[in-house]
């Protein structure tokens, strides 16, 4: 168990007056090649990968003011810069909590259950990808030198 | 003190299975990505591949793999059922875990020498059912539900041999386990036909300005100021109006927490504890686990003076449905 946690906190409200004002690609990409690299690991359980097809993804972070749209299409993860209807599958958070998320440090129901993430959308989809993603073995990641204090 | 309680922890996958191992649970229980589990949702549970190496990585640390095969058996399926429970033994898990009842003769029939757990589906409450399984298919354990008092639940162990297993923390399924089809009422499926309450693609979360509702199958089952905490969007804990009045007329979304009870629960003989949430993700499991396993592990050392530490409740609260907790039925005064 490593002694690193991520605590939860909300960014003040100018970051995400600024976000609105940024162009919306730079961290949807950066999502999307993520999603790309661990398919190519083949991290991702086929089965499960072929209910995402042609689905609309909304990845909304309320404290950046960041929205990313995505699908997956022919086995690979795409960007979709203007979506052009409501996604099949909405989640909005802050960004402390997708944190708390990517480093398991949470669980997706805890913050749920407390409201600090909001899913929206086909529900059962919804639980493919929560499950989906519970059920990868992440690489065991190089240890991240501590801050001296 | 009596040698303490097996911690027993949910694995809804292969990273939760290893989280449950490495945090200290004793055993782990499991099912088959199908509906011959309880808990039987999209993208969930195991394969024969994964359950390979979860029963190994289990083993290799000298820790116990039950698996879930806690649903009933479908007309026409039957063969699905005992399919799961040959499959179980070739995998050599340590115990499979029956409700259905013509499936634990099968069991006992096929394979006299595996050692079989009475689910908590199986809904005995009484020493006699339990001591009918016994005597019938050989039943080596039963898991209690989550009806009984204390007091209760220490004359079952009084009048048994069998091994008793109780909940020790996790949401809550009320009442009547194994009986219930609330479920069914809204959607026309339960926990016993295909292995999930309240199947998501009934359920739907409607964000609304101010509010979020729950609908389930186009029910509105409970609506939440956006302040305040949620749950599972279970018939249960769904708010009602009743005579006027619109509250949670069936029970709260809160999990059972039996931190503050626990050496009374050691005291009167329990041989294992289990955790609910094979639904959640290893995070949960972690967390739950280390929190039990430090709860445990304090009572066997300092015995009398044990205490609940705020830190250990802090955290299950937190992981908490409705971010609350009770004792459930454990302190009940009613019957
Ligand atoms: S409706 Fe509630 S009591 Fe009934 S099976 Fe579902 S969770 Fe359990």
């Amino acid at each position: 168990m490593s002694d690193f946690t991520i605590p939860k906190f909300r960014l003040p409200g100018f970051v995400a007056a600024l976000g609105h004002k940024l162009p919306q690609w730079p961290h949807g990409l950066a999502l999307v090649a993520g999603l790309n690299a661990a398919l190519k690991m083949k991290l991702l359980p086929e089965s499960e990968l072929t209910a995402l097809e042609d689905k609309l993804f909304r990845v909304q972070v309320l404290d950046t003011g960041g929205t990313a749209h995505f699908t997956y299409r022919d086995g690979l993860f795409r960007p979709v810069f203007r979506a052009e209807r409501e996604p099949d599958l909405a989640f909005a958070a802050n960004l402390s909590a997708y944190l708390q998320l990517l480093a398991r440090q949470e669980d997706p129901d805890t913050l749920f259950f407390n409201r600090e993430l909001e899913i929206t959308g086909d529900t059962e989809l919804g639980l493919l990808v929560k499950n989906m993603l519970d059920a990868v073995e992440w690489p065991k990641l190089p240890r991240l030198p501590l801050p001296s204090r | 003190m009596s040698s303490l309680p097996d911690l027993v922890c949910p694995a809804g996958s292969l990273p939760a299975l290893k989280a449950a191992v490495d945090n200290g649970a004793d055993a782990v229980y499991l099912g088959y990505k199908n509906d011959t589990n309880a808990r039987n949702f999209a993208g969930l549970n195991f394969d024969a591949k994964t359950m390979s190496d979860g029963i190994r990585y289990a083993h290799s640390k000298g820790r116990e793999v039950l698996m879930a095969i806690n649903t009933f058996a479908q007309a026409g399926r039957v063969a699905d059922w005992q399919k799961a429970v040959d499959g179980a033994v070739d995998q050599g898990v340590d115990a499979i875990i029956l409700a259905d009842v013509g499936l634990l003769d099968y069991a006992r029939r096929r394979h006299p020498q595996q050692r079989l757990h009475l689910s908590v589906q199986g809904s005995a409450t009484s020493y006699e059912a339990i001591n009918f399984c016994q005597r019938e298919f050989g039943i080596q354990r039963a898991v209690l539900p989550r009806v009984l008092t204390l007091a209760q639940v220490e004359h079952v162990i009084k009048n048994t041999t069998v091994e008793i297993e109780v909940f020790g923390f996790g949401s809550l399924c009320v009442m009547n386990e194994g009986r219930c089809w609330l479920s069914s009422y809204a959607c026309g499926e339960s926990p016993n036909t295909v292995g999930a309450c309240s199947p998501a693609k009934y359920v739907k979360w409607d964000k609304q300005p101010g509010h979020m509702d729950t609908r389930l199958n186009g029910i509105l089952i409970d609506r939440f100021g956006d302040d305040e905490p949620a749950g599972y969007p279970t018939l249960c804990k769904g708010r009602f109006e009743v005579q006027g009045e619109t509250y949670y007329a069936l029970e709260e979304p809160t999990s059972l927490n039996v931190l503050s009870i626990l050496p009374e629960i050691i005291k009167i003989g329990v041989r294992a504890i289990k955790v609910e949430g094979r639904q959640r993700s290893p995070a949960y499991v972690t967390q739950v686990t280390r929190t039990l396993r430090a709860a445990l592990d304090a009572l066997a050392a300092s015995g009398e003076r044990y205490h609940v530490k705020p830190a250990w409740q802090a955290e299950l609260a937190k992981v908490s449905e409705g971010s609350q907790a009770t004792l459930g039925a454990y302190n009940r005064p009613w019957r």
